[in-house]
């Protein structure tokens, strides 16, 4: 499992099947994260299916696996080699990971003892973290004795008390209640903002990921398949791949017809000549107003109808195409139904560029 | 008619005469088997005179615990060095259990498997030829009838609980934690001392203990290495039984249940289910 040309890599991560992807890619992941790192003082955030190596980026910006080549940047220095307890960031882990063994403010003066902090300086700091979190009162209370919400707040607080060049956070709402999480991620937003502080988070939830960041770095198998400002990402993918990701779930190929329109591929088309196409399920429609001259339009019947609050979803069965529509009124199953694309909400990505 | 509850067969329901019987002459038997000996020592403790065909001491008395306790007797004198070479072996059992299960625990080791198992050989080998052995090579290099010697051969039995539950110990301890503290700002030992140490604590604790109770107890090592310069309790316990003095050996006895019964209780609230769950993992 180790890379030909690269240094030994002793990180239990790369011996893991689900991190393989991650090694193949591995060289072109540290070129574009010295990129990545060294340019911007705004939030990232990171987005990509499990397994598929963004939690393994964050472990090494924070010095946790040593990479097998490339460089790390933060602000022009070069922290590839440091070891973590050199570099500066500070990262706010998926547990949490708050010492049992100390109080609120124990915990959150850890990062301050470490750097030889005066006692009453060190006091006022984590009374001001409190007050910023919305804890106070809390300090002298044992972490064990909080809630979710609470010890990812603390959690929080240890990490920007030490008034970090980076901050790393690695899937923070994954173990929280949803509403709690929809709550907290514009609070963190907010935090963000208030401090200006410089973030990498990674999480696998699109909607997070959208509402956080400044910008967004998509990473499939281990490589970074498209940065960009979040409308850039949402509205312009640059891969089938992302394009799937962020919510065109329908995909289907298309072929070019001789006055330009695009139309459904038939058996004796050669796959150089297809296109891939994915659309949103909330940009086509169930019949309604009658198709523009470019729309797409198909036809078939309903096969499944799921209510998901607002409206309906359901799949037709166009030809050996299943279609994912959104529509708004209630369709009885097995009904024959038209599908209307608009030409405008296509993502089209020839064959070979799809990753 | 009046509905009738389904009769279930419920342990709680009163039983047959018969079936109650047998089961308290069992209970009898084994509050017996377990408590009898411990009456037949109270007993002794305090016999003045007991001895044939009387079932019971003819005399009851304190002669024998101020013979015990008085100055002048071994038999405090022989507590205070079992306790000496207990605290000893703690002592020597964690300065190795320490290192050796944070490593076992944390470092990916090759031949993890192979490294436990070392430390269990001295227990699945038969004691008394490992003894005769260890008291010949003690005999020529000086160690033998020595604290030093005796506490070697006490630690070669307590490093097996040691290592394995401090390794237990320390691979309960979250290793998200102690990325944190080095997240943080704290070099390796800081991070040990503050997070690792701390929270592997009631782990060691429980080994201290365990290590401590086995070498207080043990009398074969000592035995074959120990006489006669060390007298420790269970040694003295057994001469006085050998010579027939049954009370002093019986007041050596209850003695050296005080220690044992007030470690397990202690052991209880240390040795939580997490840690056990990692032992020999």
């Amino acid at each position: 499992m180790m890379h030909g040309s690269g240094r030994r890599v002793t990180s239990e991560a790369y011996s893991r099947p689900e991190f393989a992807p991650l090694l193949d890619g591995a060289v072109s992941l540290d070129r574009k994260l010295k990129r990545l790192v060294q340019r911007y003082a705004r939030a990232r955030s990171r987005l990509g299916s499990s397994g598929c190596g963004k939690t393994t980026l964050l472990r090494s910006i924070a010095g946790f696996v040593l990479p097998d080549s490339g460089t790390i940047k933060v602000g022009g220095r070069d922290i590839t080699r440091l070891p973590p307890e050199a570099r500066e960031t500070a990262m706010m882990f998926q547990s949490y990971a708050l010492w049992p063994h100390m109080s609120v403010a124990d915990n959150i003066a850890y990062g301050l003892r470490m750097r030889g902090w005066k006692k009453d300086a060190m006091a006022a700091r984590v009374e001001e973290m409190l007050k910023l979190l919305q804890l106070q009162g809390f300090g002298p209370r044992p972490v064990t004795q909080l809630s979710g919400g609470q010890r990812q707040r603390v959690a929080m607080g240890r990490a920007l008390a030490v008034d970090p060049h980076l901050l790393l956070l690695d899937e923070p709402m994954s173990n929280l209640d949803y509403k709690v999480r929809l709550e907290l991620r514009h609070e963190l937003r907010a935090l963000q903002k208030r401090i200006g502080i410089t973030a990498v988070y990674v999480t696998h939830d699109r909607e997070e990921a959208l509402t956080l960041a400044d910008r967004i770095a998509v990473i499939d198998a281990g490589r970074i398949v498209q940065i960009g400002a979040p409308e850039q990402i949402f509205h312009q993918p640059s891969s089938a791949f992302v394009a799937g990701f962020m919510g065109a779930d329908n995909a289907l190929d298309l072929v070019r017809t001789e006055n330009g329109g695009l139309a459904t591929v038939t058996n004796g088309v050669p796959p150089e000549q297809r296109i891939r196409a994915h659309f949103r399920s909330d940009a086509a429609r169930l019949d309604g107003a009658p198709p523009a001259e470019d729309d797409l339009v198909f036809t078939g019947t309903v096969a499944q109808s799921v209510y998901v609050g607002q409206g309906y979803r359901y799949r037709v069965r166009a030809g050996n195409a299943d279609i994912w529509v959104h529509a708004p009124e209630r369709v009885a199953e097995g009904t024959t139904a038209r599908v209307i694309v608009p030409r405008a909400a296509l993502l089209l990505f020839s064959k070979d560029s799809s990753l | 008619m009046a509905t009738r509850p389904l009769a279930l067969p419920s342990p709680f329901a009163l039983p047959s005469p018969l079936a109650m019987l047998l089961r308290a002459a069992v209970l009898a038997l084994l509050a017996f088997a377990i408590f009898g000996p411990l009456l037949n020592l109270l007993l002794w403790a305090f016999a003045e005179r007991w001895y044939f065909p009387n079932k019971l001491p003819i005399e009851f008395g304190l002669t024998y615990w101020y013979r015990v306790f008085q100055p002048r007797g071994n038999a405090l004198a022989s507590l205070g060095t079992s306790v000496w070479i207990a605290l000893l072996t703690v002592a020597f059992s964690l300065a190795v259990a320490i290192p050796a299960g944070y490593a076992l625990a944390r470092l990916k080791l090759p031949w993890r498997g192979a490294i436990l198992l070392t430390f269990l050989l001295p227990q699945a080998v038969p004691n008394l030829p490992v003894y005769v052995n260890i008291a010949q090579v003690f005999y020529q290099i000086g160690l033998n009838g020595t604290i030093l010697g005796v506490v070697l051969v006490h630690a070669s039995h307590g490093l097996v609980l040691a290592v394995w539950i401090a390794s237990a110990a320390f691979a309960s301890v979250d290793a998200s934690l102690e990325e944190a503290s080095r997240n943080l700002g704290a070099s390796p030992w800081t991070c040990f001392r503050t997070v690792t140490l701390p929270l592997a604590t009631p782990g060691l604790i429980a080994s201290a203990i365990f290590v401590f109770l086995e070498s207080l107890d043990e009398f074969t090592g000592t035995y074959f290495v120990g006489v006669p310069d060390v007298t420790t309790l269970p040694l003295l316990m057994f001469n006085a039984t050998m010579g027939g003095n049954y009370q002093i050996s019986s007041i050596t006895a209850l003695l050296l249940l005080i220690p044992s019964i007030g470690f397990m209780l202690v052991v209880e609230r240390f040795l939580k289910a997490d840690v056990l769950a990692m032992v020999g993992r």
